[in-house]
């Protein structure tokens, strides 16, 4: 039997999924149920000085109108905490409909229950509502003046600055320097499935809610906060998810929402967001600009980098994605300052999306260095190869694994680097500018704080099934869990079934930071190696078994059957011991350990990415013709699902680059393109064939697996890729996300 | 040839039969069968599949025409369910993607779509799929070009589009082999 | 969307009766602008009268050699239809660069023409918009107004006209025929489209109840040389950033004949007049499509966001011109 892990399953929810089966949160069939719709503020700050929902009450079907006046309180607001500590993980440290206080626009005011979604979405515009408005900051511009450095970010994990040597010393002293700013237009996630929940009380303290959610734990603790309940009352089960990048990684407003007016309404309550809500429900990437300064010596040798941000944050939380760090470790540089700034404004608080900082920051850092290269006249890819660092910047540790080089090597060996003339605006098919660019890929290596779980049961026909509490959102966990567990009990893929999706499962934490396949992937191999040991323990103390007497290190599982491994017609299958031994099942509980994030290495994930464009000489349209990405994430468990990752990393990446982009109306405090129409991701038209290859390097430090994660990576470099490219091509450097084409007229 | 001299159409007084704007009975023929319910004219034809019907196979992206989740055949043309009334589809023949395959037996294209892995989250894929197959009957798979456009209509925000192309690619060349043989 | 009663009508004289007969009530067709609509309470009719089953949907030859499309025909059937494709290849290519196959398989071509505007504010109930709520203001005068237009506009409402296939329909001179209470009418189409001005509530000329029956494409030889050309932001499934519609014969190096139009940049269907004059007779030279292409921009305004429009418009202008020239040569 050969190894499941590496091999290319097809997804194990795959059939449930291309039939339309698979049960989403607001499709889990539920009797007597309601159904809910928020109504939002359209101010961007001031106070509700009436609300008036008479009208909305006596319109047909209407169960309930909500609002601060009669929602009660909560029991508390928890703080902002990143869902990868596996606590409660609010988005923000906020909860609406406490007060008459609006803070941001499309911040909830009421919430309508009626028997069918028409009648709640008519009723809830029949509230009356009057402002008190005041002053709004919406822009970056508008309170640049009141920027801060805050003591810490990102939910309190990372530090407001860092630096180490002496930089402003190392910058005078440069041979060369390349200064910059970038900006980016805030970015949404957007997954095509909007957040729902459906809350169902069976009882006054046992709720369940149906959550679209990367956590469902997270879920279930954030809510038991909010309500005072202890986690014991609610079950959250999340069958499938349909997409989140991070939209659903933190606890947001509805599913508490949700189960409060479920309580209220004393049935069952469906709430799920409009497409237009997905802008201000559940964070975004924030409105940034960043400042970059690369000192280098003539050879360019990098010594010095001055990295500073500057981003818009919510009234209730110091939040800014940490763009700064991946930058911070991607070269040799002794010489280093980076700090964050942040900007107060009139919005929820932003959260991760794909790649949180890495996605810009590498971004700002790639482009300079692209420009740094053509400064001393390298090419781009020798350029990183000599400031390649073999430890750890930072720390100076050596790195677990890396294969940064690999990745290049491989990368411009599909991509054809080297036949590139290096000089821009030197390749032209008609009407087409050509140019070619690439950027590296760093993301961080985040380990869960606290212990992951997983539980695996084999019965007495041989088949097997493990459980951990993670959501399906499109990575593959459940298809790679699969593997994993059958891999380490030795059974074929077809007799082992993965279970997750619920918060009553073994906890692991929320599948964030790249991290969700290696927290519950350790948990499941852990599982899967104690059962395995402990049925091998059974038949070696077992008089009527063939392996009765053999030492346990010499007996290997092969195809369901425990055999000498040095005499495989010796032994005999998990089926024939526990029928002999008249045990209906066997079941053990895994749990991993994560090591410290700090364990003596710089733990990274590497990777290379190439792109040609074509620039239209006249009209300023850029169009990607290929992209190439090479990655080295440690293991790879399944080549079809995490190849499938990659490449959808590597296209958000040219969505970033090239369209995307929410516009903010400061008159109005709103957004002014919350929908699919004007919120522009690529169709399949702007997706062009995608060349994704993995470097597997082994890495024994992160985790029992070797796993370093694919979910986020892809994008990282992408865009500063293209960017380059689009210089190549046209001569013109690109400062400002997205690069529409006015900026190429 | 017809004359085309202007015929004037007299108004006829408002005769037509008001259905609304409460419940009324409304039938509609899904996947082959008729079904009956009691919705608003209001009502979707995707609110109505999803809610009314328990076919949650067709799937609310946006609401608004702009994402093509909820693509479904009417008279055997792909179009939005979001867009749809349910009670303008009466006397139509509704598919969904439950009425593709027969039986345990996957449709080709759901079978391309499983092996190329042309789908992550799963979420926009049953509407991909119609599409997909649509496509096809609609002869718009010439080349690459071509289906990356006529299927710009579904956006995946998991980005599989590649694989979206190489599963269609491999049902049109399975039907064209199919074809030859005959 | 509030709630809505519902009639199916089967003929012409029954639909017109019965919404002119009820102030509340509108023409039901495709459905793809008038359900978005409703559903985000823009419009708020009180019933929808399903002309789906009126027999409109025909294509058909007019004995001058023109082509009659039937108002309820679907955007996708009258893009394949071969006479559209070989005589009218400007249309269908309008047309297969709009909406996505699904929304084309619904929309109707009279429903293209009635389709509204994209602007947000207009869409944002909350949002001031002349065109909306009369007397709001324009949100989009000092606004997120990169989308918008540069020609065409007032003080009172700078939303562009989303309908690509009307821009051809402007260069090709088709007329829209409809049927009222009053009578039947033959509208030139340039005059269908209304420019804000002050009233940019006011969009076309047509009267409550009054249905398109079919659009008139005229005989016209210089269509068969006809092209659509659509600039946006992303490949497909956008509306227009800039657009140019164009048909063009050129003899002995010299324009014989020339319809240009514009789309994207103006509050309507932009026919673009002062750039033929220019054209008509001139070398076919890229240096004649750029004059052309100043003149016809020379009014145009721009508002912030969207001054790009004014160069991006010339640039395709003078783009379309000379790929038609070149495919003529080639031909």
């Amino acid at each position: 039997m050969s190894p499941a892990i590496g091999a290319t399953l097809n997804r194990v929810d795959g059939r449930f999924k291309v039939r339309g089966e698979s049960r989403y949160s607001a499709e889990v069939p539920v009797t007597n149920l309601t159904h809910a719709v928020l109504v939002n503020a359209k101010i961007a700050n001031g106070r509700i000085t009436d609300i008036d929902t008479s009208e909305a009450e006596r319109a047909e079907g209407v169960l309930a109108v909500l609002t601060h006046r009669n929602l009660g309180r909560v029991a508390t607001v928890p703080r902002l905490l990143p869902s990868l500590a596996g606590l409660a993980a609010p988005g923000q440290t906020f909860f609406p409909l406490q007060d008459e206080n609006v803070h941001y626009a499309g911040q909830p005011i009421a919430v309508v229950v009626a028997d069918t979604i028409e009648r709640a979405d008519h009723a809830g515009t029949l509230i009356r509502v009057a402002y008190e408005p005041a002053p709004a900051t919406t822009l970056l511009d508008q309170g640049r003046d009141r920027a801060y450095v805050p003591e810490r970010i990102f939910g309190g994990l990372l530090p407001g600055q860092a630096s180490r040597g002496d930089v402003e010393k190392a910058l005078a002293e440069a041979d060369v320097r390349v200064e910059a700013s970038y900006r980016f237009a805030p970015n949404h996630h957007n997954p095509i499935e909007p957040g729902a929940s459906t809350a169902v009380w069976e009882d006054a303290d046992r709720l369940t809610i149906y959550d679209s959610t990367q956590g469902p734990s997270a879920v279930q603790f954030t809510v038991a906060e909010l309500l005072g309940l202890p986690p014991i009352s609610i079950r959250v089960v999340s069958h499938a998810v349909g997409g989140s990048f991070g939209s659903k990684a933190m606890v947001w407003h509805h599913p508490a929402l949700a189960a409060l007016a479920a309580r209220h309404v004393g049935r069952p309550v469906r709430l799920v967001l409009t497409r237009e809500q997905m802008f201000t429900s559940c964070g975004h990437r924030e409105e940034q600009e960043q400042r970059i300064t690369i000192g280098a010596r003539a050879d360019g040798r990098i010594t010095a980098l001055r990295h500073h941000k500057i981003s818009l944050t919510s009234p209730f939380d110091d939040w800014a994605e940490p763009s700064l760090q991946s930058a911070s470790v991607a070269y040799t540089s002794p010489n280093y300052e980076g700090v964050y700034h942040l900007v107060r404004g009139n919005t929820i608080t932003p959260t991760f999306m794909r790649a949180p900082g890495e996605a810009s920051g590498m971004f700002a850092l790639e482009c300079a260095m692209d420009e740094l290269a053509e400064r001393i006249g390298v090419d781009p890819l020798d350029l990183r190869m000599r400031n390649y660092s073999e430890t750890d910047p930072e720390s100076d540790h050596p790195w677990s694994s890396s294969g940064l080089r690999e990745c290049y090597e491989r990368a411009a060996e599909l991509f054809g680097w080297h036949e590139r003339d290096p000089r821009p605006r030197s390749r032209r098919e008609g009407q087409w500018l050509i140019g070619t660019g690439l950027a590296s890929a760093l993301y961080p290596v985040t380990q869960p704080v606290n212990p992951q779980r997983a539980r695996a049961r084999i019965y007495n026909d041989g088949t097997a099934v493990v459980e951990a509490g993670v959501s399906e959102f499109g990575t593959g966990v459940f298809t790679a869990m699969t593997q994993v567990a059958a891999d380490a009990l030795g059974l074929p893929v077809e007799r082992v079934r993965f279970v997750g999706g619920s918060s009553d499962l073994p906890n692991i934490t929320a599948a964030v930071g790249s991290a969700g396949t290696s927290a519950v992937g350790s948990a499941v191999h852990l599982a899967a190696c104690q059962l395995r040991d402990e049925l091998i323990r059974r038949a070696v103390a077992d008089d009527h078994s063939p392996l009765r007497g053999a030492d346990p290190a010499r007996v290997e599982v092969r195809d369901g059957k425990m055999v000498l491994c040095d005499r495989p017609d010796v032994g005999e299958t998990y089926a024939d011991l526990l029928h002999r031994t008249m045990t209906p099942d066997v079941e053990v509980l895994g749990t991993w350990n994560p090591p410290p994030q700090d364990a003596g290495y710089g733990v990274h994930t590497f990777g290379a990415q190439m792109a040609e464009v074509a620039v239209d000489a006249d009209l300023g349209v850029v169009r990607v013709r290929r992209m190439v990405g090479v990655f080295a994430p440690g293991r790879v468990l399944n080549r079809k699902t995490a190849h499938s990752q990659l490449m959808g990393g590597m296209l958000w990446g040219l969505g970033q680059a090239l369209m995307e982009a929410t516009r903010m109306d400061p008159r109005l405090g709103r957004w002014a393109n919350a929908s699919l129409a004007d919120y522009l991701v690529p169709v399949n038209a702007d997706a062009p064939d995608v060349v994704v290859d993995t470097v597997e390097v082994r890495d024994d430090v992160v985790n029992p697996i070797g796993i370093k994660g694919v979910g986020e990576i892809g994008v990282v470099g992408a865009a500063a890729a293209i960017a380059n490219a689009v210089h190549h091509a046209t001569g013109r450097r690109q400062y400002e996300l997205p690069i529409t084409l006015e900026k190429l007229l | 040839m017809k004359s085309y001299q202007a015929t004037r159409t007299a108004p006829a007084p408002d005769s037509a039969v008001v259905r609304g704007p409460g419940e009324v009975e409304v039938r509609l023929r899904v996947n082959g069968e008729v079904r009956r319910m009691f919705v608003e004219p209001r009502v979707s034809l995707l609110d109505a599949l999803r809610d009314r019907l328990d076919l949650h196979g067709t799937k609310k992206g946006c609401n608004q025409g702009a994402c093509g989740a909820c693509t479904v055949w009417v008279d055997r043309r792909r179009v939005l369910a979001c867009l749809t009334l349910a009670i303008s589809c009466e006397n139509r023949e509704v598919t969904t993607i439950e009425g593709l395959s027969e039986g345990d037996t996957l449709h080709p294209m759901q079978q391309a779509f499983l092996d190329a892995d042309a789908f992550q989250c799963g979420y926009c894929t049953p509407g991909q799929i119609m599409s997909a197959v649509a496509l096809l009957d609609e002869g718009h798979a010439g080349d690459d070009d071509e289906i990356r456009e006529w299927m710009s209509g579904n956006l995946c925000r998991c980005a599989a589009y590649p694989h979206i192309r190489s599963a269609i690619r491999r049902v049109r060349d399975e039907q064209e082999a199919g074809r030859a043989a005959r | 969307m509030r709630p809505v009663s519902y009639s199916r009508v089967a003929d012409v004289g029954t639909a017109i009766g019965t919404v002119t007969a009820d102030p509340e009530s509108t023409f039901l067709a495709g459905g793809t602008t008038q359900i978005d609509l409703l559903r985000i309470y823009v419009e708020q009719p009180a019933r929808l009268v399903d002309i789906n089953d009126l027999p409109l949907n025909g294509i058909e030859e007019l004995p001058d050699g023109g082509l009659r499309l039937g108002g309820l025909a679907r955007m996708s059937d009258v893009a394949a239809h071969p006479a559209v494709r070989e005589r009218y290849p400007v249309v269908s290519e309008a047309l297969l660069l709009g909406a996505s196959p699904q929304l084309r398989n619904m929309a109707t071509v009279a429903g293209n023409l009635m389709q509204r505007v994209r602007c947000s504010y207009f869409r944002d109930t909350e949002a001031p918009c002349n065109k909306r709520a009369p007397g709001t203001g324009c949100g989009a005068l000092d606004g997120v107004n990169r989308g918008h237009a540069v020609l065409g506009t007032s003080d009172r409402c700078i939303a562009t006209h989303p309908s690509d296939l009307a821009v051809a329909l402007v260069a090709l001179d088709a007329v829209v025929r409809t049927e009222g209470p009053a009578g039947p009418r033959s509208i030139p189409i340039d005059d269908f489209f209304l420019l804000p001005d002050r009233t940019p509530e006011r969009e076309h000329p047509l009267t409550h109840g009054e249905l398109v029956t079919s659009i008139d494409l005229p005989a016209l030889p210089v269509a068969a040389r006809s092209r659509y050309v659509k600039i946006r932001d992303r490949e497909s499934y956008e509306f227009a950033l800039v657009a140019v519609a164009a048909a063009m014969s050129v003899v002995a190096g010299r324009i014989a004949e020339i319809r240009l139009a514009l789309g994207g940049v103006a509050t309507k269907p932009w026919r673009a007049r002062a750039a033929e004059q220019v054209l008509d007779g001139a070398p076919a030279t890229a240096d004649s499509y750029r004059r052309a292409a100043e003149v016809e921009l020379e009014p145009a305004v721009s508002h912030g966001m969207n001054e790009f429009k004014i160069e991006l418009a010339r640039r395709t202008i003078v783009r379309a011109l000379t790929e038609l020239a070149e495919r003529e040569a080639a031909a």
